[in-house]
């Protein structure tokens, strides 16, 4: 047990994101209302890029902006600068789920005019009357 | 324009020419069919010299802007990809003819837009097999996926629901493949494929690897509606558009198995992804066999043509993944050969489909009687393709049906040899119930506009003649391609 404590302690950031991730999850599929599964998948999206961001984190680095000279005569420490790779990806990533989000709002809209409600159900049952 | 870098504008024509048709078509629509000919004629010449340029001097890398990899992205061009070009251009170039003049009666005004979107889509697909970083392979995924959202949203009636549906399961698949690039970026500090494929084999045995494994895979089988994942295909693809339906409907699966083979060869080793995990390719091998027999049941169960074809669109995912994972050669050839002749299949398929759709309006069964006597020529060609499903020897579907078989055989798998032999009958009756009704039975009135209904436009009936011909070419040419093609393009390190 205590070491199940200190294994979640220690990778909390992990662990939020599963908790995060599968609160997405569960909207998308279990929720009725279609604009709280889009929520549900932004959600989903969301946990995977904060995941992503966290690994490129180190215990006390500095921002990833160096000064030309000092890095020039002093060489650079890793260690000491948090990677900023992951965030880059990331940038990309938002790009992707901004625009995935756009277009499932726009059909929507399309959805909402053809039946006139955003609920799973009743347009299931407009469909087969 | 070199050598070295035709393969970069064989994706970039596309994609320069979707800004070209929105701007200049607005305007009139006559820009529109010249410019997306145009642009797909010039990429299929260019992925032809490509892939003789592979085939005689062997495969190449490209590093796009002189990033040296690993940090920079890498396009890898081997024969492989080369062949995937050749056939995504091709196909979209023949899918296009017939999609100018459907989209022209289906969505009268918005030619412009639609063609925005399925051009940038065709970029979408070349970029896809030429690169080899796994994060670009996100992105580029993503790019395919979020215009086929689209385009499907553009049919009637049902059409954005089955559309917003798709959005949410593929964005599910898409964001399993990248929490599986995070993994692997994690444990090696690459993205990368080549770099992460020479890192790996000293991280053997790590859970974190199986774990990025397991991501990429479920991901990439949401993508291609493998079976139990498969349930947004059959609406999305039959409510689309006509002229969507052609060109998505036989690439986009296709394009995705292709990026499994990918994902399990060229960041995976053969070694890690048939053997370190014993039952595993068998359990899927098993599943596979499962996909094919379900969806061929479900198929049975349609009353109207295009939802008939979707099903059987996702048996035919079953006989590719199963191919795959058989793990040895015969197998993988037949599956690369199934991606060639799927794809063609699909193609003519949907395409007589959509000839029917143009002239009658529907392709419910009973709107299908007495059609032979109407399109003779349209039915000729579709009843090619339907011997090609069943796999008639002539046509091309028997040969890869003939490799996988045997390739199961040396295996052992004897479900999946089943699986397939019982898939090929129940296309048979499929096919056969649909010819019946269409020769035999004759319309005893024929109402107003049954009357009307002839052959099919030139428009429609070029590309599809061309797509039967091919079927029988493919099928006649079958010796060649796998010896010369195919042969050369197995991944390697799989069990001779």
């Amino acid at each position: 047990m205590d070491q199940l404590l200190t294994e979640i302690v220690g990778k909390y950031n992990y662990w939020l994101y599963v908790v995060l991730m599968m609160i997405g999850f569960y909207a998308m599929i279990g929720k009725r209302n279609l604009v709280k599964k889009l929520l549900g998948m932004n959600i989903f999206q969301t946990a995977i890029i904060l995941f992503y961001v966290s690994t490129g984190v180190k215990r006390g680095g500095q921002i990833p902006i160096l000064d030309k000279h000092a890095a020039l005569s002093h060489g650079v420490d890793a260690s000491q600068i948090i990677n900023p790779l992951p965030h880059v990806l990331m940038l990309t990533a938002i790009v992707v789920s901004v625009s995935v989000t756009g277009v499932a709002l726009a059909i929507l809209v399309r959805i909402y005019r053809e039946y006139g409600t955003l609920e799973e159900d009743e347009i299931l049952e407009k469909i087969r009357s | 324009m070199t050598a070295t870098n035709l393969h970069l504008y064989v994706m970039v024509a596309p994609l320069l020419s979707a800004f070209a048709v929105n701007l200049l078509g607005r305007r009139s629509r006559n820009w529109i069919a010249p410019l997306a000919l145009g642009a797909l004629s010039f990429s299929t010449l260019g992925a032809l010299l490509t892939l003789q340029r592979v085939l005689q001097h062997g495969g190449y890398r490209y590093t796009v802007g002189n990033w040296q990899p690993p940090y920079g992205i890498e396009l890898v061009i081997d024969p492989l990809s080369a062949l995937m070009l050749l056939l995504i251009s091709a196909v979209a170039l023949v899918a296009t003819v017939g999609a100018l003049k459907s989209v022209e009666q289906e969505l009268p005004g918005r030619e412009h837009l639609f063609f925005t979107l399925y051009m940038i889509l065709v970029a979408g697909l070349l970029g896809l097999v030429m690169t080899g970083d796994a994060f670009n392979l996100y992105v580029l995924l993503e790019i395919t996926s979020i215009t086929t959202y689209g385009l499907i949203a553009m049919g009637r009636g049902r059409a954005p629901l089955a559309s917003f549906n798709y959005i949410i399961m593929g964005s599910i698949g898409a964001c399993f493949y990248l929490l599986g690039a995070g993994y692997l970026y994690i444990l090696t500090g690459t993205l990368n494929m080549a770099d992460i494929a020479s890192i790996l084999p000293g991280l053997q045995g790590h859970a974190a690897i199986a774990t990025a494994f397991g991501f990429m895979m479920v991901g990439l089988w949401v993508k291609m509606a493998f079976f139990p994942l498969h349930n947004w295909l059959p609406n999305a693809y039959s409510l689309a558009p006509t002229g969507a339906g052609i060109m998505i409907a036989p690439l986009m699966t296709k394009v995705t198995v292709y990026l499994m083979i990918r994902v399990m060869f060229s960041i995976f080793a053969p070694e890690y992804t048939f053997f370190a995990h014993p039952g595993v390719q068998a359990g899927i091998v098993w599943v596979a066999s499962l996909a094919i027999l379900c969806a061929s049941a479900l198929a049975l169960a349609q009353r109207n043509l295009r939802r008939m074809l979707t099903y059987i669109l996702v048996a035919e995912v079953g006989y590719m993944v199963g191919g795959v994972w058989l793990a040895n050669s015969t197998g993988m050839t037949g599956a690369v050969l199934h991606i060639v002749n799927d794809a063609l299949m699909t193609l003519c398929l949907f395409l007589a489909a959509a000839a029917i759709v143009y002239r009658t309006g529907s392709l419910d069964f009973d709107h299908l009687r007495g059609l032979y006597r109407r399109m003779p020529l349209t039915m000729a060609a579709f009843t090619v393709g339907a011997f090609s499903m069943i796999g008639v020897p002539p046509t091309c579907g028997f040969f890869s049906k003939w490799y996988l078989i045997l390739g199961a055989v040396e295996a052992g798998h004897w479900e999946f040899v089943v699986a397939l032999l019982l898939s090929s009958l129940v296309n048979a009756v499929l096919f056969f119930r649909i010819i019946e009704i269409a020769y035999f039975k004759v319309n005893p009135q024929p109402s107003g506009d049954g009357l009307l209904a002839g052959e099919a436009p030139l428009w429609l009936l070029t590309p599809l003649l061309t797509a039967a011909i091919a079927l029988l070419a493919v099928g006649i040419g079958s010796g060649p391609l796998v010896n010369q093609v195919i042969r050369l393009a197995l991944p390697p390190g799989l069990a001779p």
